[in-house]
C-alpha cells in the first residue's frame, strides 16, 4: 500500500522534473544550458525507466537503461566537443 | 511490511532530488552556477531510485540482481566528465577567462592552451 | 612473461567483475568468457595506455570509496539547501586554483572526479602542466578553507593509495 504511494509520488516527481528539463530546454540563456537540459533529461529518463521497471513487476528494463545512459553521455561529450574544437573527431 | 517502508523511503528520496536537481538547474542565476544541481541532485535521485530498485527485486521480487549496481556506477563514473565538458565549454564560449584565478604557477589552464594551439 | 599477457592488471580485474555483474548470474561458462575478454580487451588496447598506473595500497581504495559516498549524500543536501531556500542574490559562488602534488594521471582523474560530486564543488579545468585544478564552488564565503579542506580530505588520501 504505501509502496504504491511511494511509486506514485517518484514517477510524479520524476515527470515533473522532465518538464522543467524541457522548460529549461526552450528558455535556455545559452547553449551549453540546453546541452545540460538534455544531459538531465536523459538522467530523469533513467529514472523514470528504473521506476516503470518496479510499478510493472517486471524487474529492470537494464537494456533500455544501459543504452540511454550511454547514448546520453557520448552525445553530451560529442556537443561539448564540437562547442570547443567545431568538430568531433580530430 | 518493514522492507516496503524501506523500498518507500528510498523512492521518495530519490523522487525529491530529481525534482530539485531539475529545480536548480531553472532557478541558479550563474551559467555555472547551474551545472551544480543537476550533477549532484539528479545523479542521487536515481541512485536512490536504483537502490530502491535493487531491494524491490530482493525482498519483493525474484530475488538478488547485480544490473542495477552496473547503471549506477555508470552513472556515477559519468556525472563528472560531463560536468567537466559542460564547464569548459561554458567558459569557452562566454570569453570569462579574463576573471579566473591563475594556476599556481603561472602557466594557462587547459582550455585555454586548446584555443592558443589551434590559432583561432 | 605475465607482464606481457597482462599488461594492465587492474583493468583485466574490473573487466571480470563487469562481465559478471553483465551476465547477472554465476555460471562457468560466462567465467571463461570473462577470462577471455579480461585478456583480449587489454591487449588490444594497450597501445593507447602505455602507463601502468601504480597503485601502492589498493585495499585502502575501500575506506576512501565509503568516505567519498558518505561525502556525496552531505553534499546533496547541502546543495539541495542552498537551491531551494537561499535568495540567489546570496549565493556567492568562486573559481578557486588548486595546486595538486599528486603525480599519476589516474589519481588526479580520480581527485578531479572526487571533487565534483562532492559539497559544492565541481572540477572546471587543469592546468596545462598538470600541475592545479580549477574549481567552482557553489557558496564559497571562504575559499581558502574549501582549498584545504580539498588537500587535506581527498589529496592526502589519494597519495596514500597512490603513493
Amino acid at each position: 500500500m504505501i509502496l504504491t504511494y511511494a511509486l506514485t509520488f517518484a514517477i510524479g516527481a520524476f515527470a515533473l522534473a522532465l518538464v522543467l528539463n524541457l522548460i529549461r530546454l526552450v528558455t535556455a540563456p545559452t547553449l551549453p544550458d540546453r546541452i545540460l537540459a538534455v544531459d538531465t533529461m536523459v538522467v530523469n529518463i533513467i529514472g523514470l525507466i528504473v521506476l516503470y521497471g518496479i510499478q510493472s513487476a517486471s524487474g529492470l528494463n537494464f537494456e533500455a537503461a544501459i543504452l540511454f545512459a550511454m547514448t546520453g553521455f557520448v552525445s553530451t561529450v560529442a556537443f561539448c566537443k564540437y562547442l570547443l574544437r567545431g568538430s568531433i573527431i580530430e | 511490511m518493514l522492507s516496503e517502508i524501506l523500498i518507500a523511503v528510498f523512492l521518495v528520496i530519490g523522487g525529491v532530488f530529481a525534482l530539485i536537481g531539475s529545480y536548480g538547474l531553472l532557478r541558479l542565476k550563474d551559467p555555472v552556477q547551474r551545472l551544480h544541481a543537476p550533477t549532484k541532485g539528479s545523479t542521487m535521485g536515481v541512485g536512490a531510485v536504483l537502490i530502491a530498485s535493487v531491494l524491490w527485486r530482493f525482498f519483493l521480487g525474484d530475488g538478488l540482481s547485480w544490473h542495477e549496481v552496473v547503471v549506477t556506477i555508470f552513472i556515477f563514473i559519468t556525472a563528472p566528465l560531463t560536468a567537466l565538458y559542460l564547464a569548459r565549454a561554458h567558459l569557452h564560449r562566454t570569453l570569462r577567462r579574463q576573471g579566473l584565478p591563475k594556476p599556481a604557477n603561472g602557466r594557462l589552464w587547459a582550455g585555454e592552451d586548446l584555443g592558443l594551439e589551434e590559432g583561432n | 612473461m605475465l607482464r606481457r599477457i597482462f599488461p594492465h592488471p587492474v583493468l583485466s580485474v574490473t573487466l571480470v567483475i563487469l562481465w559478471m555483474l553483465l551476465v547477472n548470474r554465476f555460471a562457468l561458462g560466462s567465467l571463461v568468457m570473462a577470462v577471455i575478454l579480461a585478456i583480449a580487451i587489454p591487449l588490444m588496447t594497450a597501445a593507447w595506455w602505455p602507463d601502468r598506473p601504480r597503485i601502492a595500497r589498493p585495499l585502502a581504495l575501500i575506506p576512501y570509496m565509503a568516505l567519498v559516498l558518505w561525502d556525496v549524500i552531505v553534499a546533496n543536501i547541502q546543495v539541495a539547501k542552498i537551491v531551494l531556500f537561499m535568495p540567489s542574490d546570496q549565493i556567492r559562488s568562486a573559481f578557486i586554483t588548486v595546486p595538486i602534488d599528486l603525480e599519476s594521471p589516474e589519481a588526479i582523474t580520480l581527485l578531479a572526479g572526487t571533487i565534483t560530486m562532492t559539497p559544492g564543488t565541481l572540477t572546471a579545468d587543469i592546468a596545462s602542466d598538470g600541475k592545479s585544478l580549477l574549481i567552482h564552488s557553489l557558496h564559497a564565503p571562504d575559499p581558502d578553507a574549501i582549498r584545504d579542506d580539498i588537500k587535506t580530505r581527498y589529496e592526502a588520501r589519494l597519495k596514500r593509495i597512490f603513493g
